[in-house]
């Protein structure tokens, strides 16, 4: 079975994972087993997802909500995953940095949402070095 | 970026006062921070694309200003930053006192920023130093004074600044705050690594800390930084072993710079103490402000950085709110003085909402602007106007002569990569990531060659 970006993805390899965009969108996108989401918003377009540190916890701008069923099969995040999110605008109880969360298994079916970016909230007084 | 993806037919030129590109990223994050320098990736990838041009060296407001570029743009983007220092309105605050310094110049300094190149701080005249401000550049700072020298060798720290730290006797650094624990700016991470320093004692008013974080337990549970923040502080009160010492000092404001005597009275006197009164607290728990009891207390020092913040410059053409210290704007769509719109003007960065906020945050709203100008064009709001016969904008290509025929010496992105591999290649050999060029006259003379 090829997907839509022409990965030889067999059922058994393929791992389903749905995005809601910002906007309220469903896409539904068959990834490898061990793709971050990072990886899957760099080889498809349509995922629209900031990247600016590269995956190296030093930065927010790859900020998912998980939904609450797979949030709890995630691994705790490390204290350095917890420090960026802390920078996080509109932080949730399950929300995760896109770039620790690795495709396997028994996240197949997951749902993440990608949050809004706009708002009118003032970050306060604090300035990353 | 923003721009180029949904707007596919827009041509984007960015003017940046130095032969370099990327701000901040270059000159204000820490050489020990390379991973947030990763996102100069990103920026590369814009400045290749076809429809993007970079212009070098060419200080925007003094030699090219709003007027100049009117006639050749649509719109304009300003995102200069906020390049002043916030004032401490202390007496003696403007006097040339020899070892006071700005942060954001010894931060400058170090990173290769030639307009502070040649700062020469005094590193040797004892063990200790003050900096003013609980912020992460103060964190900064004293990180960098407290590092040991082999690890800082291996960073992109210019070597000159590499020669000063070699022969630094700093080993002890206070960080002094107006306000107490809870109302600290800097952020868990760069409290985390302050903590984690090798070989280093924290030192900080425990029973303050203590008083403080049972009086807001409340408040405390209910903010999730915060919450982290302070349980980082608290860990830190059983960092009792080491050669070298941080320290937090809470509640006190700088009033005065104590100055050495001196027999040479044409040269600047050396700091030799500050002066600061101790403070209160008072007011709602969420908005705490710090108010002067008569209690004076001075620190002697003979190195003090000041580190409360920046404001912006205004400049001719552009409204400006002196109290803020930013552009009056609503989403980046800069407004004039009465509040209404100025067609074609727009702002982005901290010259938009103050100088706070990281990376994330900046980018973010750097999106919002520019989905202002997408939406004003779609809505065929109006743009610059001084069109020339209707013709379309032409931008770079216009402007680039008059430039040259102010005798400016434009630089390119490819002159900027071809500065940008030397640096590599020279940091190669004493295995850095890069070695930074400080002096703009050496970089032209580079490309001159």
């Amino acid at each position: 079975m090829v997907s839509p970006n022409n990965h030889y993805t067999t059922k058994s390899e393929g791992v389903t994972i749905n995005f809601i965009t910002p906007e309220g969108d469903k896409k539904t996108i068959i990834a490898n087993k061990g793709e971050s989401i990072m990886d899957i918003s760099h080889t498809h377009d349509d995922i629209e997802l900031e990247c600016a540190c590269e995956g190296s916890l030093a930065c927010s701008t790859c900020h998912v909500i998980v939904d609450p069923e797979y949030y709890k099969k995630l691994e705790e995040p490390t204290d350095e995953e917890n420090d960026m999110l802390d920078l996080a605008f509109g932080l949730t109880e399950t929300s995760r940095l896109g770039c620790q969360i690795v495709m396997e298994k028994d996240l197949d079916g997951i749902t993440v949402t990608l949050p809004s970016a706009t708002r009118n909230v003032q970050l306060k007084g604090s300035k990353l070095s | 970026y923003h721009m180029l993806k949904e707007h596919p037919s827009s041509l984007v030129d960015m003017y940046e006062a130095l032969p370099m590109p990327f701000g901040l990223v270059r000159y204000g994050v820490a050489p020990d921070h390379p991973e947030v320098k990763n996102v100069q990736n990103r920026f590369d990838e814009v400045a290749r694309d076809a429809r993007f041009t970079f212009i070098g060296n060419v200080k925007f407001s003094k030699e090219l200003k709003i007027a100049d570029l009117k006639s050749h743009y649509d719109a304009i983007v300003l995102s200069y930053g906020a390049s002043q220092d916030k004032r401490l309105n202390i007496k003696n605050e403007d006097d040339s006192i020899r070892n006071v310094f700005s942060a954001r110049t010894f931060v400058g300094w170090y990173n290769g920023l030639p307009q502070h190149r040649d700062l020469q701080p005094d590193l040797t005249c004892s063990d200790s130093a003050i900096i003013i401000g609980h912020g992460n550049v103060a964190l900064d700072v004293a990180r960098i004074l407290l590092t040991d020298i082999d690890e800082l060798s291996k960073t992109d720290i210019t070597e000159y600044a590499l020669g000063y730290l070699r022969k630094s006797r700093i080993r002890n650094v206070t960080l002094i705050g107006r306000r107490g624990p809870l109302q600290v700016s800097f952020t868990a991470k760069e409290l985390r690594e302050m903590m984690h320093l090798p070989n280093t004692r924290f030192h900080t008013d425990t029973e303050l800390v203590k008083t403080e974080l049972s009086a807001n337990a409340e408040l405390i549970s209910q903010n999730r930084p915060l919450k982290r923040l302070m349980q980082i502080l608290e860990s830190g009160t059983s960092k009792t072993v080491g050669e070298k010492s941080w320290s937090l000092k809470f509640l006190r404001s700088p009033v005065e710079f104590i100055t050495r005597d001196s027999s040479d009275p044409s040269q600047p006197k050396f700091i030799k103490a500050v002066k600061f009164h101790i403070n209160k607290l008072e007011g709602p728990p969420d908005n705490r402000i710090a108010v002067s009891t008569s209690v004076i207390e001075e620190i002697e020092t003979s190195l003090v950085f000041k580190s409360v913040g920046y404001k912006s410059t205004p400049v001719e053409g552009l409204p400006f709110d002196e109290k803020k210290g930013l552009v009056p704007n609503v989403k980046g769509k800069v407004l004039d003085k009465n509040g209404n719109e100025f067609p074609g003007l727009y702002v982005s960065g901290w010259l938009k909402r103050g100088p706070q906020g990281v990376i994330a945050t900046t980018m973010y709203d750097a999106f919002e602007t520019a989905e202002i100008i997408m939406s004003d064009i779609q809505q065929n709001k109006p743009m610059l106007s001084d069109t020339i016969d209707n013709c379309p904008k032409m931008g770079a290509e216009a402007v680039i002569p008059i430039l040259h025929e102010r005798g400016i010496r434009t630089v390119s992105y490819d002159d900027w990569k071809k500065i940008e591999e030397k640096e590599f290649e020279v940091g190669r050999r004493k295995h850095k990531p890069r070695e930074k060029y400080s002096r703009v006259e050496e970089v032209l003379g580079i490309l001159d060659k």
